[in-house]
């Protein structure tokens, strides 16, 4: 007898576990006059929802759960985490 | 070869002749001599296989889950807390259906502090998936280890396998072992076969990764299943290890003396040993006992044990092990499985031997002549009876 798959596989794949960005309470707003372009809090993101654009970031709010490490880790202090309405 | 072995070398010398390809254990209290003796097979060369010490046996655990997953032929070892310790992930093993051995030296639980044998902590774990052996002696260790892993292996089952020895009675006592021929073993246990996935860095996936209410269900029905076909290939194992070594265990139950037997002992482990010394002292009086060994707690032999049951009148349910609130574990166990026989014998149950007490041959010997008394003069049976309790 072959093995047969009994238990469940999954690909990565973008938001497969739903639309995470509704869980938020906080926002993490990026000060664009602050920011200095070290890329720390793309490096830091948990959730892979800081996304680099060539060396600048910015956030997928659709996925960001808001967790706020991004803000905690940031050297500049450019990322404001604001309460959701 | 024929060699003198304790317990503990006889699990390492059984995963050295499986040709284990990963071994993670941490190696201090409670670890045993098990994992000392396969570090030393493969820092000697002898055992081709990697050595992962880790900083926890919850971390043994995970460590060898992620081989097991990536296919390699899987062993760790532990006992008493570092099996509770480990607990999160021994669910974790089974179910993701991985056929991982592990050999745990069935210990007591603190407090208070005790070292000694007891079934409680191997007992504590039914229910993580995981098919359970308990061995009667060294020499059925060594063979019960190799034979976990072709069950484990077997694509009808394909589940993790746990081998319970009782500790110091058989971990740390030495006795003359057989050692089969390793192209014996290499032909009864070829190399482990791929799993149905592959687990590649360059081609990601997740195994056993989160499913949602309407989809958990069937997994776990997968699971009873599979333990349901282990049963028969537990049987089928033990014939074909009984073929090449002249060595049968029963496959589930270990029946001795059974046949014209009125009163049957139901026994797990080591002291069964006493329980049959019992039974013949017995016999050469007159009276008519045999001794049920169960051999696998997991899958439950219902069937096989309501078949042997019978014949029987009454039935004494030796319990090395306690659920506090309700009694013996395996006392339980044998209610569930004999509940729809038409004439259920009476059935009594000892809790003895815990902590590392001697249950003594004089011991079941005593519970047996009272439960014959008890059946010829008409006396009401007590339920449930501590074997040899001081004042309390």
């Amino acid at each position: 007898m072959e093995a047969i798959l009994e238990t469940p596989l999954s690909k990565p794949s973008e938001g497969s576990a739903g639309i995470t960005g509704y869980w938020r309470t906080f926002k993490p707003v990026i000060n664009r006059s602050k920011c200095m372009k070290c890329l720390l809090c793309w490096i830091y993101c948990p959730e892979g929802t800081v996304i680099r654009i060539n060396d600048d970031v910015d956030i997928n709010y659709t996925y960001c759960k808001g967790c706020g490490i991004c803000a905690n880790e940031c050297p500049a202090k450019a990322i404001d985490m604001v309460s959701e309405e | 070869m024929r060699i003198v072995l304790t317990g503990n070398h006889a699990v390492a010398y059984a995963a050295f002749l499986s040709r284990v390809e990963v071994v993670a254990a941490y190696p201090i209290t409670p670890q045993t001599q098990i994992v000392e003796k396969l570090a030393e097979f493969i820092e000697g060369g002898r055992l081709k296989a990697r050595y992962i010490r880790v900083e926890s046996e919850h971390s043994a655990m995970a460590a060898i889950i992620g081989a097991s997953a990536a296919g390699a032929r899987t062993f760790t070892a532990t006992a008493s807390h570092g099996l509770t310790y480990m607990n999160e992930m021994v669910f974790w093993a089974g179910n993701a259906r991985l056929p991982i051995v592990m050999a745990i030296v069935c210990r007591a639980l603190a407090p208070p502090w005790n070292i000694w044998t007891e079934h409680t902590d191997i007992l504590a774990q039914r229910d993580t998936g995981w098919i359970q052996f308990f061995c009667e002696d060294n020499q059925e260790v060594l063979d019960t280890v190799i034979q976990a892993f072709k069950i484990a292996e077997d694509n009808r089952v394909l589940l993790p396998v746990m081998v319970g020895l009782d500790a110091f009675i058989l971990s740390h006592t030495a006795t003359p072992i057989d050692i089969p021929e390793q192209e014996d073993i290499d032909r009864f246990l070829p190399p482990r076969k791929p799993l149905p996935f592959i687990l590649d860095v360059n081609n990601p996936l997740t195994h056993s990764n989160m499913t949602y209410p309407d989809q958990t269900m069937e997994f776990r029905y997968r699971l009873q299943k599979a333990m349901e076909r282990a049963r028969r290939v537990i049987v089928e194992v033990d014939e074909e290890y009984g073929k090449l070594t002249g060595r049968r265990y029963g496959g589930l139950l270990d029946c001795y003396k059974c046949e014209d037997a009125d009163l049957g002992v139901i026994v797990m482990g080591s002291s069964a040993g006493d329980a049959k010394e019992a039974v013949d002292k017995l016999r050469d009086e007159g009276y008519k006992p045999g001794v049920v060994r169960i051999r696998v707690f997991r899958p439950f032999p219902k069937e096989e044990l309501k078949e042997v049951c019978r014949r029987f009148k009454v039935i004494a349910v030796i319990d090395r092990d306690l659920s506090p609130g309700l009694g013996g574990i395996l006392y339980a166990e044998t209610l569930t499985s004999l509940y729809d026989l038409r004439n259920r014998p009476i059935v009594q149950n000892c809790i003895a031997g815990l902590g590392g007490r001697d249950i003594r041959v004089e011991d079941f010997k005593l519970v047996i002549k009272e439960l014959y008394r008890g059946v010829e003069e008409n006396i009401e049976i007590p339920p449930i009876k501590w074997i040899g309790i001081g004042d309390v």
